[in-house]
Formats: C-alpha cells, sequence, structure tokens
C-alpha cells in the first residue's frame, strides 16, 4: 500500500468507490464489487413491508463482499429528513460515516447546499463522518469543512447523466483550493476516461454507479473503470507536461539530414 | 387507531412501536424506525407510545448509490 488514501479513519488502496443501484442481479453486483477492486460501497435505506427481508438478503450479500459501506441520505429534500435518514442509517449498518445528500432540485437533482450545510452541522456534532455531496462551489464547500466535513463529493454532471466534466474550470478551481481535504467526484462520469481525467486533475477518488450498473456488461464496465481510475492517478502521480499553443519537435531538429543550413 | 404507516393509512391494535413491528410482522427484521420523522432507537421501541394520527416509518437496508 505505497499510495495510500485517508478517509477519516480508513486508509485505502482502492480510489474507487462503488454504487450498489440498478445491477441486473445481485450476483452481477457481487462480481462488479470484485472486478472494481472497490473497498467502499455505497447503499441506502428504503420502506420495507413486513415479512420482506430482501434488505436482509442484500445487506448480507454486501457483508459477504467485504466492503465497507457508505450508507446515504438519498433523495431526502430537507436536512430534517436527512438527518434522521443518516441516524437510522447508523443504526442499520453499523457505521458513523454518511453520505449526505440533500437534493434541492428534481430535473439536475442539484444538491440544496444551504440544507446541505445545515445537515452536516448537525450530524458532525452527534459523531458522524460526513461526505457531503455538493456542487463545486467554492463558498459551500468552505462552509461544509468548517462544519467539521473532513472530505468533500463533488458533482461532475448530474447524478445518473454519464456527461463526464461540465465544469472543469470548477474542479480544477476546487482541487487547487483545498489541497489537502480528500476530494471524490461523485456523480455524472459515463466512461473510463471520465475517471481518468479526474484523477489527472490530482481528484483522490471517485464514486461510481450508473457508468457501471447500466453498461452492456457491468462487471467488465467495472474493471475498465478501475483501470481508469488508476492510471489517472498515475498520471497524476508522475504531473504530467503542462499544454502549450505551439508545437515543439520531440526528435532533435540538429543533425537531420539535408539541412544545408547547418555548419 | 388510526396511523400511518410508511405513508399508507392503517388501523393498528399496537399501542407501541415495538408491538406496531410484531402487529405488522416484522419481528426480528433488519429495520429502522422512524415516528414523526424523529429516529427511534431500536432499544427506545419498547416505550415509545403510539397515538392516533401518528406518522411510523420502518425501513430497511436496500441498494443505493
Amino acid at each position: 500500500m505505497g499510495d495510500v488514501l485517508e478517509l477519516y479513519d480508513a486508509k485505502l488502496d482502492s480510489r474507487l468507490l462503488l454504487g450498489t443501484a440498478r445491477y441486473p442481479s445481485p450476483a452481477i453486483l457481487a462480481r462488479a464489487i470484485r472486478a472494481a477492486k472497490t473497498q467502499i460501497v455505497t447503499v441506502s435505506l428504503r420502506r420495507e413491508a413486513g415479512g420482506a427481508r430482501a434488505g436482509e438478503s442484500f445487506w448480507a450479500l454486501i457483508r459477504e463482499s467485504g466492503a465497507r459501506v457508505l450508507p446515504n441520505t438519498a433523495g431526502c429534500r430537507t436536512a430534517k429528513e436527512a438527518v434522521t435518514t443518516a441516524q437510522m442509517a447508523r443504526e442499520v449498518f453499523a457505521t458513523d460515516w454518511i453520505k449526505l445528500e440533500v437534493i434541492g432540485d428534481e430535473d439536475t437533482l442539484q444538491p440544496d447546499v444551504f440544507g446541505l450545510v445545515e445537515a452536516a452541522r448537525i450530524l458532525v456534532g452527534q459523531g458522524f463522518c460526513v461526505f457531503p455531496y455538493t456542487t463545486e462551489d467554492l463558498v459551500v464547500a468552505e462552509k461544509l469543512l468548517e462544519a467539521g466535513c473532513r472530505a468533500l463529493m463533488p458533482w461532475a454532471a448530474p447524478i445518473g447523466s454519464g456527461r463526464g466534466i461540465n465544469n472543469l474550470f470548477g474542479l480544477r478551481a476546487l482541487r487547487a483550493h483545498f489541497p489537502q481535504t480528500p476530494l471524490i467526484v461523485d456523480a455524472g462520469l459515463g466512461v473510463p476516461s471520465h475517471a481518468a481525467a479526474v484523477m489527472e486533475l490530482g481528484y483522490d477518488a471517485v464514486l461510481l454507479n450508473t457508468a457501471v450498473s447500466r453498461a452492456g456488461d457491468p462487471i467488465a464496465m467495472a474493471r475498465a473503470f478501475a483501470l481508469g481510475v488508476d492510471a489517472g492517478r498515475a498520471a497524476f502521480l508522475a504531473k504530467p507536461m503542462t499544454p502549450r499553443d505551439v508545437a515543439q519537435p520531440s526528435t532533435p531538429v540538429i543533425g537531420r539530414a539535408f539541412d544545408e543550413g547547418a555548419a | 387507531m388510526r396511523i400511518r404507516v410508511n405513508g399508507h393509512e392503517r388501523d393498528v391494535a399496537a399501542q407501541t412501536l415495538e408491538l406496531l413491528l410484531e402487529e405488522l410482522g416484522y419481528e426480528d427484521q433488519l429495520v429502522a424506525t422512524a415516528l414523526n420523522r424523529d429516529f427511534v432507537r431500536a432499544k427506545d421501541r419498547v416505550e415509545t407510545p403510539l397515538r392516533a394520527g401518528d406518522a411510523v416509518e420502518i425501513v430497511a437496508p436496500k441498494q443505493g448509490g
């Protein structure tokens, strides 16, 4: 474990977090988790009828995978809903970790950043390790850190859109502004090159769901994303060259045959 | 007594949250609960009374992104 990712109390060597929703089957989900070599998977809570026990069999599958769980508050519309959902998740999943979502817009599933900061402050006060799903807004990021968050999860594009990086400048600025804070791009990535691109910017990890689960072959796509994340991270550590506006020959000019101007 | 359970109106006999879970067949099922939008810990259900008009949420693990 040379290149360690530290998230709260955890030290990880995988930089790919995987969502568990919308796979063709539980068996394919289990194989995708293995193919992605992920160490953190996201889970949620939903209403269930008495005697259904679907939740328990899902939870058994996740425990068997050995991955750490990051419960979410997906779909919550207010800080109050998110706080109560987080409290319920802590009891069921036996973890203080919470991926905090407070949704403010139906069409884009854009975070309600005001409710997000409010909920983050409350949950940190209750001992939660909060991973807020946020935008690339620098001021909101600062407020979340002030509230006690020790990691941020900015979007690349709307959840499930697969569009890749919508605001390259914004994500680059966020990374530059908070060089010590773990930043995980959550939402909007569609193909492994998107993941590689955000890792090349210096992001610490990515969280994927739909791009893997709705691929024609989720297991193969999980593997492809793992390669993309690793490639992007390796490239970032290797310090990419600075782009130029004019060409520069890579082959030495001196000594070229037929060069009549040379001495 | 008429209450709401997971968004649906129901007539129930249970006087506490613990008894409600038994009445609705949850028994030892892995669930979390909220009453009127406030979380109720599993160990507090036995002492949590229900009143007409209450709204109960009963949730279980589910796939999520």
